[in-house]
């Protein structure tokens, strides 16, 4: 097992450390970076449980090795609030009961970011399709749908 | 009378949905304590074996491995059930099903723990496996518990109210129909996971992702041997649990062991793969149903027969068999019923509870069996399902009190809403409509272990500024139970559930729930809540009372404030109310409890299928199905719920929603399927479930019917909106396209050979033809209950 010293960029954090080649991204902010706010459901890239943002872009941490980043950005969902303040796709998420149990919560959020980044106004459709990567047992996925949709508004019903 | 509510009612946020959605909150995968070992469990690679010996020594020799255990580690059996103990935290003996753990390690990572399980050397001795029902009542197989050959027949019920045969003969029409529910999982996203600490002085700490820490709390003291006054439990934030989470596990067991070898922290995490094998979920039931009718479609008997594949161990078995026959007589007025059933063993995982645990099964055969008697009599689904309409406040041939019942209500929205009386048989061919109704318990009313105590009990503490804690052992699954109990109390004391500290689910720190399992912890831990802040309210009134010299009866507690009524200004705040209160009796904490009345009827089996309240639902689906492709399209689904009333409409919603999208998966393509005893597919990318793409648009309506003895009037919503939607998708495929699929999942392939069938001349019918020709025994002869009044 050869190990290597990694440079990770984690929520404006850059992170030094020794890590063997095989471990995956999920493993190493897990466990390494006590980062658990991103979640493990299947390790096999089934569930999107573990979504991050790698250079803004949604990626699966189980299917990532940690020695592939070389000099991405990665975000968690520990790192998406600025200063303190929640996304406000957070706020909406809770606000509008988006989550049950919770554990989809995290990857769910961080693609719904990604979309919005990319598509500042999408359509139903379009936020289907970007979470269609994202199981939730719990909600039918009717109020995520609905909280990423206020947010896109600008925090208005429509 | 119209109740001005302050918390209760509102679209309230969970509690802890800030440290959901910013991933600050805990499960128990989350936790690592200092020095944490990693546990991993060896699963058996045979369905059906003895274990002739187990080599732990070369696993044992690898460094950084702590601690290997086998079943002679643990030989203590177990089970949910009293009557049930027959499972061992690792297999002793002998293995029942591919997946079932049989030795453990404990290492210093994760590397090293699977590398240690590759070094423990099992030889197993095959046996005949018995991987189907036609295996199971076969009586030249081994048992699989037990020696020798014979049938697996782990339970049967044979129970007969009224008189059938004569309420069959008298018919004017009788229909003889079988189904075929094939079993599916919870599939909840976490896996489960147990962290296990064990102190200096002998006393072991258990987190785990379990819905019923009580039961787990009991199954360790009898396993481990230990008193259970040293042990301590704690139920982590479930992520997910659809009764999935509500066993005792081996897992639990062996992590607790585990610490206790090593004197380290053990963790272990399920793999997806690992979570099929646990599994519980819902068991495949072969169903016959003969039923007969009036002309007027009134139903005149009902003789129900269920064949449930138990897979290799007991669970909840005895409930799971008597609750596919509980529930039929709870919607529709069924003047005379038997019910014969029976659970097998096989070797496959077990079988347990899952969402409506019992009932969809049998939902799904009735409802569509009504749908085909009213085409036969020329009446419509609507028609046939109102003349038999069951009256609130009544009770059922099977001894089950009805008390509030919004079933027409909610009958009435969803037909409206839907337009169902202009669409049924008039869309164009390949879009169909279909109508179904449920019901479900709000709580089992007797605990699982025979015991006289409450079956809820919430304590409340109130510091001296003022500030609230409730003690609460419900546990919230993602259904929300902690923001129910903060909303009750909030309403009580006229607080904000925010401002309230919740503690839940440790069974050192909070008084005993039984947990969240039979849609109980709203109706049984909300009036526990509610007792007991309202003898908080009465001391902190009686204390300002005195000290305003006013009458008790004339103030009022809102808002943080305690006044007299219309005049907001005099009194004192909530927190000088709290410090007159302990000035004058002590220290501000009071305890409430719930023990639901006593409804069992007079038969054996009777504690199944009673609860203090139920609810109430009816769905209509409306899709597109493809006839050369045997596809589905849901495009709509109306759903209205009987919630007696709705603490949380935000979270209430959320329920009915996440019900619906659990029904649809279940109808359309969940199967937890084998190839002989091995599973065909244990993960996420085989086990497909509904995402963003599958699901329609659901419209909800809670009806509200105010039962009078919920918490403010609060009934279920947990599972009761997953019942109606699967027969609902089946009569909605039948007026697409003609054809009836009475086996679940109705998938494409089944819709196409029904297709093909009816093209041919054929009944368009795909499902089973016959049940098996067993003997149930001669039914238990039980008399109505008094005040019963046949239709």
């Amino acid at each position: 097992m050869s190990e290597r010293i990694l440079e990770l960029q984690v929520n404006g954090e850059t992170h030094r450390l020794l890590s063997s080649d095989h471990r995956t991204l999920l493993e190493v902010l897990r466990e390494d970076l006590a980062l658990t706010g991103t979640k493990h459901g299947c390790d096999a890239g089934e569930c999107g449980a573990c979504t991050v943002l790698l250079d803004g872009r949604p990626a699966l941490a189980c299917l990532v090795l940690a020695s592939q980043i070389r000099g991405k950005v990665i975000t968690t969902i520990e790192g998406l609030s600025e200063s303190g303040q929640p996304h406000e796709l957070q706020t909406a998420f809770a606000d509008l009961g988006a989550a049950q149990c919770g554990y989809c919560t995290p990857g769910m959020i961080l693609s719904s970011a990604a979309l919005l980044d990319e598509v500042p106004d999408p359509s139903r459709d379009d936020i289907n399709q970007a979470l269609a990567g994202n199981l939730c047992r719990c909600t039918g996925y009717s109020k995520i749908v609905e909280a990423v949709h206020f947010v896109a508004g600008g925090g208005q019903d429509r | 009378m119209t109740v001005e509510h302050t918390a209760v009612g509102r679209r309230t946020p969970r509690v802890d949905a800030m440290d959901q959605t910013t991933g600050r909150i805990r499960y128990a995968d989350d936790l690592n304590p200092a020095g944490v070992l990693v546990g991993r469990q060896l699963r058996s690679t045979h369905s059906h074996a003895l274990i002739k010996s187990i080599d732990t020594s070369a696993a044992l020799a690898l460094a950084g491995v702590k601690a290997v255990i086998t079943g002679a580690d643990l030989p203590v059996s177990y089970g949910i059930l009293p009557v049930s103990q027959d499972e061992h935290a690792l297999a002793l003996h002998r293995v029942r099903h591919v997946g079932e753990p049989v030795a453990a390690v404990a290492a210093v990572d994760a590397e090293t723990a699977e590398r240690a399980l590759g070094l423990i050397d099992v030889h197993y001795e095959p046996l005949d496996e018995i991987v189907n029902l036609d295996h199971a009542l076969a009586d030249d197989l081994p048992l699989i518990h037990g020696e020798g050959l014979g049938q697996n027949v782990h339970r049967k019920a044979a129970l007969e109210f009224g008189d059938v045969d004569e309420g069959l003969a008298a018919a004017h029409h009788v229909r003889e129909d079988v189904y075929f529910f094939r079993g599916n999982t919870h599939a909840a996203l976490e896996t489960q996971a147990a962290v296990a600490s064990y102190s200096a002085d002998g006393k072991l700490t258990l987190w785990s992702s379990t819905q019923v820490p009580h039961y787990v709390h009991r199954s360790l003291a009898r396993v481990l041997e230990m008193p259970a006054g040293r042990i301590r439990v704690i139920a982590t934030p479930n992520g997910g649990g659809f009764g999935g989470k509500t066993d005792p596990f081996s897992h639990e067991l062996v992590v607790a062991k585990l610490a206790m070898l090593t004197g380290r922290p053990v963790k272990i995490n399920l793999s997806r793969e690992d979570v099929f094998y646990a599994h519980r979920g819902r068991h495949p039931v072969l169903m016959w149903v003969k039923t007969g009718f009036e002309s007027d479609g009134r139903i005149t008997a009902m003789h129900f027969k269920s064949f449930l594949d138990g897979g290799a161990f007991g669970s909840y078995g005895p409930a799971s068999l008597y609750y596919t026959g509980a529930l039929q007589a709870t919607t529709y007025r069924i003047p005379n019923y038997r019910f014969e059933g029976v659970r097998v063993f096989t070797n496959k995982p077990a079988c347990g509870p899952k969402r409506g645990h019992g009932t969809p099964q049998a939902r799904f055969a009735i409802e569509t069996q009504l749908d085909k008697a009213a085409d036969d009599l020329g009446l419509d689904p609507l028609a046939i399902r109102v003349r038999n309409l069951i009256e609130p406040y009544s009770m059922t041939v099977n001894h089950l009190r009805i008390t509030s019942c919004g079933l027409s209500d909610c009958i009435d929205d969803v037909i409206k809403a839907s337009g169902f009386a202009e669409k049924r048989g008039k869309l164009p061919p390949g879009r169909g409509i279909g109508l179904a109704v449920g019901c479900y318990m709000s709580g089992a009313g007797l605990p699982i272990y025979f015991n006289k105590m409450p079956q809820s009990e919430v304590q409340l503490k109130v510091d001296r500024g003022g500030g609230v804690t409730v003690y609460s052992m419900a546990t919230d699954v993602g259904q929300g139970s902690t923001s129910m109990l903060a909303i009750v109390v909030a309403e009580c004391l006229g607080l904000e559930p925010g401002d309230l500290t919740m503690v839940t689910a440790d069974t050192d720190l909070t008084p005993v729930d039984l947990g969240s399992y039979s849609s109980r912890v709203t109706f049984m831990a909300g009036n526990a809540a509610l007792e007991a802040a309202t003898k908080v309210r009465q001391r902190v009134v009686d204390a300002v009372a005195n000290h305003l010299e006013a009458v008790p009866e004339d103030l009022l507690v809102e808002g943080g404030h305690v006044h007299v009524v219309g005049d907001p200004d005099s009194g004192v705040t909530w927190a000088e109310g709290v410090v007159l209160a302990t000035v004058a009796d002590g220290p501000l904490i009071e305890s409430g409890s719930y023990t639901a009345p006593k409804l069992a009827g007079p038969y054996k089996g009777a504690g199944v299928g009673i609860s203090p309240a139920f609810s109430f639902t009816a769905c209509v689906v409306e899709l597109e199905c493809d006839a050369e492709t045997g596809l589905v399209d849901v495009a709509d689904v109306w759903v209205a719920h009987d919630i007696g009333k709705a603490l949380n409409l935000l979270h209430s919603e959320g329920q009915v929603e996440g019900g619906v999208y659990m029904g649809l998966g279940e109808a359309l393509f969940e199967e937890h399927a084998f190839r002989g005893a091995l599973h065909r597919g244990p993960s996420l990318l085989d086990y497909k479930i509904p995402t963003t793409l599958e699901m329609p648009p659901v419209h909800t309506t809670l009806i509200e019917s105010d039962d009078p003895e919920g918490p403010f009037g609060a009934k279920e919503v947990g599972q009761g909106p997953l019942l109606p939607v699967i027969p609902a998708v089946a009569n909605a495929i039948h007026d697409a396209l003609g054809v009836h699929i009475d086996e679940v999942p109705m998938t494409p392939d089944k819709i196409v050979a029904a297709m093909r069938n009816s093209a041919r001349g054929g009944s368009g019918r795909i499902g089973p033809s016959a049940v098996p020709d067993f003997d149930f025994g001669e039914a238990v002869m039980v008399e109505p209950p008094e005040g019963f009044v046949a239709p």
